[in-house]
């Protein structure tokens, strides 16, 4: 199962105007791996999110995933293929409580009428309850509205998201930025739990510290291209910071797909 | 949503009105001897008088639960009142507005003053979530034109002798049975269905919403059309109990629903807002109105203690909001 391929990139490219936000991006991840996205401001980390879960749409270049070309048209559709994200800004709704936040568009209806379907809170309750045990994160109560509860709590409820629908790629946009260190230690057991499962995961994140603990390979990003993929088991803070900063020169030799 | 907060903020506003209702209460006996209360004619007229205001003060109110805002009402229902008289004209009258049109059956008129109402709120929604110009520009445009396009259209003249089908919808407390009624169904729309879901959604955090798949200009087309729709209504209601429709009709309801919406707990921030909330904040404002009216105190002086209230209602929604942002980082 180990090089099943679940997600690749080939020439992934993504122009804002002129500006080119993503070039040429090769990349790759296969079931069971976690892969760390490291890169400086504007590197293009993000911008490389939002083109595999749907959120935007590249200017040019493919993208497989699970063995098929997706041309993912909404996050609705990446996220019915299968990729589910927590979304570096803690997409979450304040005024909406857990259930509502975790099945935010995709809403458990009792039976179809479009926009006026009638909303099945008890499935929908269950289902959170559900997700939320699997990640191992406590509640106290889940009809509190987000707004209410601490940063820590709120990005568990992003994440049990993934937890709760069946996921074939989680992709974590910086998910501890916002948090403190015991939230934050939290969330990295979550992920350790996912590896167990054997939940392939794409994890953008600034904390080197956190990055080289938790994932197989890391995959620095500047300027718009994947100028290395590391070993994390192999490298360490100096040399993923060289990458970064662009020291270790040869960027264009050293971009290869994995 | 937690029960609980739902409960007590509704608990607050209801206070709010049993305060003003026991303060004229108190007034009435010792100014004019006489209870403000307990006098049933004076009740139904107070709930008659908020019913067309409270029809479109629903529509508003989940526009601005979207964080959006409506302005257009108004002249939205001086236009469809307009539009559908002109359907519901008997015969034999002697200002015939179509020639060859009369006593059609009275679901037409109606069905065609909701329908222009919609078209209005369609054009506000699409504008609004297609070219991402704040929702003040568009309807504030709509409600210069509504009003210029219901002068227009019969010339600046009223349209009258309607049929009397057509006068049944606005006899009686007809008009409080359909706003109670309009206040059940969205009521209903907006705590138990996808599109409440999505219509709080959209007002509370715009970008989670959109990333979490929900197509937010449809949506937001789909909650601006309905709120016309409901201008429409009210103005069908409006001209039915009228007898006639004419071109001034509704001017500063469009103020008055977003009143009723704020005093009601809605927020002006989005994403938070109850329809309870709204026909309460319609009822409060109808008792002020009755109240003021019933001390025989000057219409001017009704307006200013009406601003003093909504912008307390104001100041109050600003404090929970920062209170709220500040909780949450």
């Amino acid at each position: 199962m180990q090089n099943h391929v679940v997600l690749k990139t080939v020439g992934l490219t993504k122009l804002y105007g002129g500006v080119e936000a993503l070039l040429d991006v090769d990349f790759e991840i296969k079931s069971g791996e976690h892969i760390a996205i490291v890169g400086d401001n504007g590197a293009g980390k993000s911008t490389f999110v939002r083109q595999i879960t749907g959120v935007e749409q590249p200017t040019s270049g493919e993208i497989y995933f699970d063995g098929a070309q997706q041309n993912f048209a909404s996050p609705i559709a990446a996220r019915k293929a299968g990729i589910e994200t927590v979304f570096q800004n803690l997409a979450l709704a304040d005024d909406l409580d857990v259930p509502a936040n975790i099945f935010l568009g995709r809403e458990e209806v009792y039976f179809n009428l479009g926009p006026f379907s009638f909303l099945n809170e008890k499935k929908m309750l269950a289902m959170s309850e559900e997700g939320l045990k699997r990640t191992a994160i406590k509640i106290p109560n889940l009809k509190n509205s987000i707004g209410n509860m601490s940063g820590g709590q709120r990005q568990c409820v992003a994440i049990s998201r993934t937890a709760t629908f069946a996921s074939k790629l989680i992709i974590m946009d910086e998910p501890t930025a916002a948090l403190g260190v015991q939230e934050t230690s939290q969330v990295e057991n979550i992920i350790r739990t996912l590896k167990e499962q054997g939940i392939p995961l794409i994890l953008v994140s600034h904390n080197l510290r956190q990055v080289l603990d938790l994932v197989d390979k890391i995959a620095v990003f500047r300027r718009g291209r994947i100028v290395s993929v590391l070993d994390a088991k192999k490298t360490d803070g100096n040399e993923i910071v060289s990458f970064i900063t662009g020291l270790e020169s040869g960027e264009h030799e050293n971009t290869t797909g994995i | 949503m937690t029960l609980n907060r739902n409960l007590s903020s509704d608990m607050n506003i209801l206070l709010v009105l049993f305060g003003i209702a026991a303060l004229f209460e108190i007034l009435g006996w010792l100014l004019m001897g006489q209870s403000f209360l307990f006098n049933t004619k004076r009740l139904t007229i107070i709930f008659l008088q908020v019913s067309i205001i409270g029809i479109i003060a629903v529509g508003v109110t989940q526009v601005i639960i979207t964080s959006g805002i409506d302005l257009s009402s108004g002249s939205v229902v001086a236009m469809s009142a307009m539009v559908a008289a002109s359907f519901a004209q008997a015969s034999g009258g002697f200002m015939m507005y179509f020639g060859g049109i009369s006593d059609l059956p009275v679901i037409i008129p109606i069905f065609i003053g909701i329908a222009v109402g919609c078209a209005a709120g369609w054009f506000n929604g699409a504008i609004t979530a297609y070219t991402g110009i704040p929702p003040f520009i568009p309807t504030l445009g709509m409600l210069v034109a509504a009003r210029g396009i219901a002068v227009l259209y019969n010339d600046g003249s009223p349209i009258i002798g309607l049929t009397e089908n057509f006068k049944f919808i606005g006899s009686g407390i007809m008009p409080v049975i359909i706003f109670i009624s309009v206040a059940f169904i969205f009521h209903i729309l907006l705590t138990r269905t996808v599109y409440g879901r999505r219509t709080y959604a959209i007002g509370s955090n715009e970008e989670a919403a959109r990333v979490s798949g929900i197509n937010i200009k449809s949506h937001k087309v789909l909650v601006y059309t309905l709120a016309g729709g409901l201008a429409g209504l009210a103005g069908v209601v409006m001209c039915a109990r009228a007898t006639l429709a004419q071109s001034g009709m509704g001017q500063m309801y469009e103020l008055d629903a977003i009143a009723a919406a704020v005093i009601g707990g809605t927020s002006l921030f989005g994403g938070r807002g109850r329809i309870t909330g709204t026909v309460i904040g319609v009822i409060i404002l109808g008792v002020i109105m009755s109240g003021f009216t019933f001390l025989r105190v000057d219409f001017y002086y009704q307006e200013i203690a009406k601003g003093l209230i909504i912008l307390s209602a104001v100041i109050v929604d600003q404090y929970r909001h920062n209170r709220s942002v500040s909780g949450a980082s």
